[in-house]
């Protein structure tokens, strides 16, 4: 089976400082520790799993983002994954969901044609959109399952999973190839093994080296001739030929107006004591606004 | 995210000039770095491993073990059909630590271990410790493998390392009812079973730590007839072949996620490991100082969990308008678990370095003659390790019991209450100075090198250390320690007296322990004001207090006075 991982690395909105946000209302990245999107780590699991059942099946990592971002390759490199691709440019800064999904869905067809299976989080603790993992299905003319728990079965082009609905869980099937979503209430990923990490620590995309410098330049540069896998994929706009117009800003409908810093504060409060009166009145309001009774 | 690896444990993993010599040794001088595309390339790669390894460990204890602990604790095992069934989150970490390959630690790479020196697996044994000191039994009992390795033939090692890297289980099955501290008398039968050509084990044992493991290293007596430690051997058990089952498990005080078995061998078909007759004159000599290195361990782990309860707690905790660690009483209670833990910790890592280069060296034995100095080098160090050993395990399994003590009055009422982890580190303390021989036993060990005057020796040679100026003064305090040490030696050795010399043995123990922390602690302290300044001045004036107690106590002790310690 060959199996792509659709990963990203965001900020740590969930140990938010007090400098986490910039005057502007932006996020300040450089306060928050960039992470593994979590939800991208349950569906990493996912396809591990996959991958222990089958032996000869491959996991492929692609990731959109700056050099920095080849950070999460490494990281499912270490728990199991066989490589991934960088997918970085400038004409892709500035992508809203729909200019990601299509240049995600464009490296997917460079890289794996074949593909049998492509796995996402739901979504990334960012933007909180899960739309990009539908959006790629869309974009590929695939079948989509969303909100992954678990996955059941795969075997003869078919894929049976456990899906996460209002209220319970509904198992569904589909023919292969298709896309999955993963909740993050799905099995954690296992941990980083301690070999995988030692061989592939020094591994490096392209863009993470100094402007100017190449892999000769790097200490320990004759590793990089003996082990090729030390060099991490990476693919530009023109790699994956993409249409530019589809890509980054130019791509991307989602405009954004404004964006405001919201405080949260009581509007009015009222005092009541421990009076029989003040406790009448009180649950008449609560009845007549339908909170009780 | 939370990790356990802190700045003082990294500290020790690259403070020390050792460090240099251990991983040119336990790496050949680097040359695995073609043939495995795991091992390091020079020194600064191999630390670098080391950080990286003990990065896993550290967010694996964290962020794992430790949320299990609590569950752990409340179910422990289960004896069922003569089989263990651990508590069910014991089967996660079990599972966290195979994924992460964290077995067969120090084992050579070409039996799929990792290469990695004691020190960096005391480190990881640390972390685990301080997360679920139960689990630790479980997961460092791994660290039997390494007698298998060293007496264990060629085709038994290719056998069993590879299942032990791969996540299998070990025990070490020496304790019976009648043999407990004196393994002297331990009464297993091995017999040879002439007709399948192999050993067969029959009788029982006790107290056995995570008796139901897959692959066993068994005490049993061989020589019909004989009563002593000579007629003993040491046996390999595969769970695969069966016979051994497990009749009960213990109900204990602590350390519950550790399943603690008597054990029953009908027929058990074993396999001699080494030589007849060296069971426990050589093999459980060698195993035992290996597990007292990892009890120091996890003594050091149940400090530190107790030190960051006691602190958190205190922090939190408001009386008379105020956090409670703004109480100097309060305060010095934390102050002095800190200081305990790292001068126990600096006096772990110096110990375990002493063990690497002498392992190390004796691996390479195995392979080629060693030159003259390599040889002296490995005495060196094999002595150094020998005396270190029972001091490092006794004082470390002594101040976790303290700390954990202190930690709980530091919570005061609440810590009486089961809901605050400070209960659980006092009753999972509280076997670190008993199994893998008592305090008693330590001093036992130690006590030779005090008399023969070893330890004088080394304090003379850390006073040698060069410090920096404002830290002489402290250099004098300790050197003035060692000259009431030194006569209190003299004293005893004068006495020539058994009796005296054997009840003066726990405070002669105490106040080398103490001096020799002193020092370690300062020499850290020189490296690293940040880190250890603090804790130097605070342990120096616990050691001092200590010392003097302790020369008091000796100088009062007669023959005479001895009389009224003897139970009518």
């Amino acid at each position: 089976m060959k199996i792509v991982v659709l990963a990203k690395q965001v900020p740590d909105t969930r140990n938010v400082g007090p400098d986490a946000m910039t005057p502007e209302g932006t996020v300040n990245r450089s306060a928050l520790p960039a992470i593994f999107n979590p939800e991208d780590l349950n569906a990493l699991e996912q396809a591990l799993r996959l991958k222990d059942k089958n032996p000869g099946t491959t996991v492929t990592i692609i990731t959109m983002g700056p050099g920095r971002a080849a950070e999460v390759i490494r990281e499912a490199m270490y728990r199991g994954a066989d490589g991934g691709y960088l997918l970085t440019d400038r004409a892709f800064a500035g992508a809203d969901t729909l200019a990601t999904s299509y240049a995600l869905s464009t490296a997917i067809k460079h890289v794996c044609p074949d593909v049998d299976l492509i796995i996402g989080g739901r979504q990334a603790i960012d933007g909180d959109t899960a739309q990009v993992g539908p959006q790629v299905a869309e974009k590929l003319g695939l079948n989509q399952i969303t909100y992954t728990e678990e996955i059941l079965d795969c075997k003869d082009g078919k894929i049976v999973v456990k899906r996460h609905i209002d209220g319970g869980v509904e198992t569904v099937e589909s023919a292969l190839p298709c896309v999955l979503t993963v909740n993050g209430s799905a099995a954690p990923c296992r941990p980083r093994n301690v070999r995988r990490v030692l061989q592939f620590k020094r591994a490096l995309a392209p863009m993470e080296l100094a402007p100017g410098t190449t892999y000769a330049d790097l200490p320990y540069a004759e590793e990089y001739e003996k082990k090729p896998y030390l060099k991490l994929g990476q693919l530009t706009c023109a790699d994956v030929n993409a249409d530019l117009q589809q890509c980054g800003l130019a791509g991307s409908p989602t405009k954004v107006k404004a964006v405001e810093n919201i405080v949260f504060k009581a509007k009015e409060s009222k005092v009541l004591t421990g009076s029989d009166e003040d406790i009448n009145g009180l649950i008449q309001e609560l009845l007549a606004s339908h909170t009780i009774g | 995210m939370a990790n356990y690896y802190n700045e003082q444990i990294k500290f020790e993993m690259e403070s020390s000039p050792l460090m240099q010599r251990i991983a040119e040794l336990k790496e050949r001088d680097y040359a695995d770095k073609d043939a495995y595309a795991d091992a390091p390339q020079d020194y600064a790669d191999a630390i670098d491993s080391y950080h990286k390894v003990l990065d896993i460990v550290g967010d694996i204890t964290a962020n794992i073990i430790a949320p299990n602990t609590e569950a752990v604790d409340a179910e422990g095992p289960h004896c069922e059909n003569g089989r263990v069934r651990y508590a069910a989150k014991t089967y996660e970490n079990v599972q966290a630590m195979v994924q992460a390959g964290l077995n067969g630690v120090t084992m050579p790479r070409r039996y799929n271990g990792l290469n990695m020196p004691v020190t960096v697996y005391t480190a990881a044994n640390e972390m685990v410790s301080a997360a679920d000191a139960g689990f630790e039994n479980i997961w460092s009992l791994q660290d039997c493998i390494e007698t298998l390795y060293c007496f264990g033939n060629e085709e038994q090692r290719q056998k069993y390392i590879p299942r032990v890297c791969a996540g299998e289980t070990m025990s070490m099955d020496l304790t019976e009812p009648d043999a407990g501290s004196d393994l002297q008398s331990v009464m297993l039968k091995a017999t040879y079973d002439e007709e399948n050509q192999c050993w067969r084990l029959n009788g029982s044992k006790r107290f056995i730590t995570n008796g139901d493991s897959d692959i066993h290293l068994v005490l049993a007596r061989s020589e019909a007839g004989t009563r002593d430690g000579r007629g003993l051997s040491m046996f390999i058990y595969d769970k695969r072949d069966g016979g051994v089952d497990v009749r009960r498990i213990e109900n204990k005080l602590g350390i519950h996620g550790s399943p603690t078995c008597e054990l029953v061998y009908k027929n058990a078909k074993c396999e001699l490991c080494g030589d007849r007759k060296m069971g426990l004159i050589k093999y459980v000599m060698s195993l035992m100082n290996g597990a007292r290195l990892g009890i120091a361990a996890q003594g050091v782990g149940i400090s530190q969990a107790a030190y960051d309860e006691a602190v958190a707690y205190a922090r939190d905790r408001k009386q008379f308008g105020k956090a409670i660690i703004d109480f100097p009483a309060v305060a010095e209670m934390i102050s002095n678990i800190k200081a305990k833990l790292d001068a126990g910790r600096a006096l772990l890592y110096q110990t375990a370095r002493y063990v690497d280069i002498y392992k190390a060296l004796e691996d390479i034995a195995r392979d080629r003659k060693l030159t003259p100095e390599e040889r002296q080098e490995m005495k060196k160090y094999q002595k150094l390790a020998d005396a270190f050993t029972p001091v490092a395990k006794g004082m470390n399994s002594e101040y976790a019991n303290q700390n954990a003590y202190d930690c709980i009055q530091v919570h005061g009422g609440s810590g009486f209450m089961l809901e605050y982890a400070c209960q659980r580190l006092y009753r999972d303390a509280r076997i670190t100075s008993i199994y893998e021989g008592t305090t008693q036993l330590q001093t036992v060990a130690a006590i030779r090198y005090i008399t023969n005057g070893f330890y004088a020796g080394v304090l003379a040679e850390m006073e040698q250390q060069t410090v920096p100026a404002e830290y002489e003064s402290i250099m004098a305090r300790i050197k003035t320690m060692t000259e009431a040490f030194n006569a209190c030696t003299a004293k005893v050795r004068e006495a020539e007296n058994q009796e005296v010399l054997d009840i003066c043995a726990r405070h002669l123990y105490d106040m080398t322990g103490s001096i020799i922390m002193s020092h370690l602690l300062l020499q850290n302290a020189s490296k690293s004001k940040d880190l250890f300044e603090q804790s130097l001045h605070i342990y120096l004036n616990h050691a001092e207090t200590e010392v003097e107690k302790h020369a008091k106590w000796i100088n009062n002790m007669t023959p005479e006075l001895l009389e009224n310690y003897k139970q009518k």
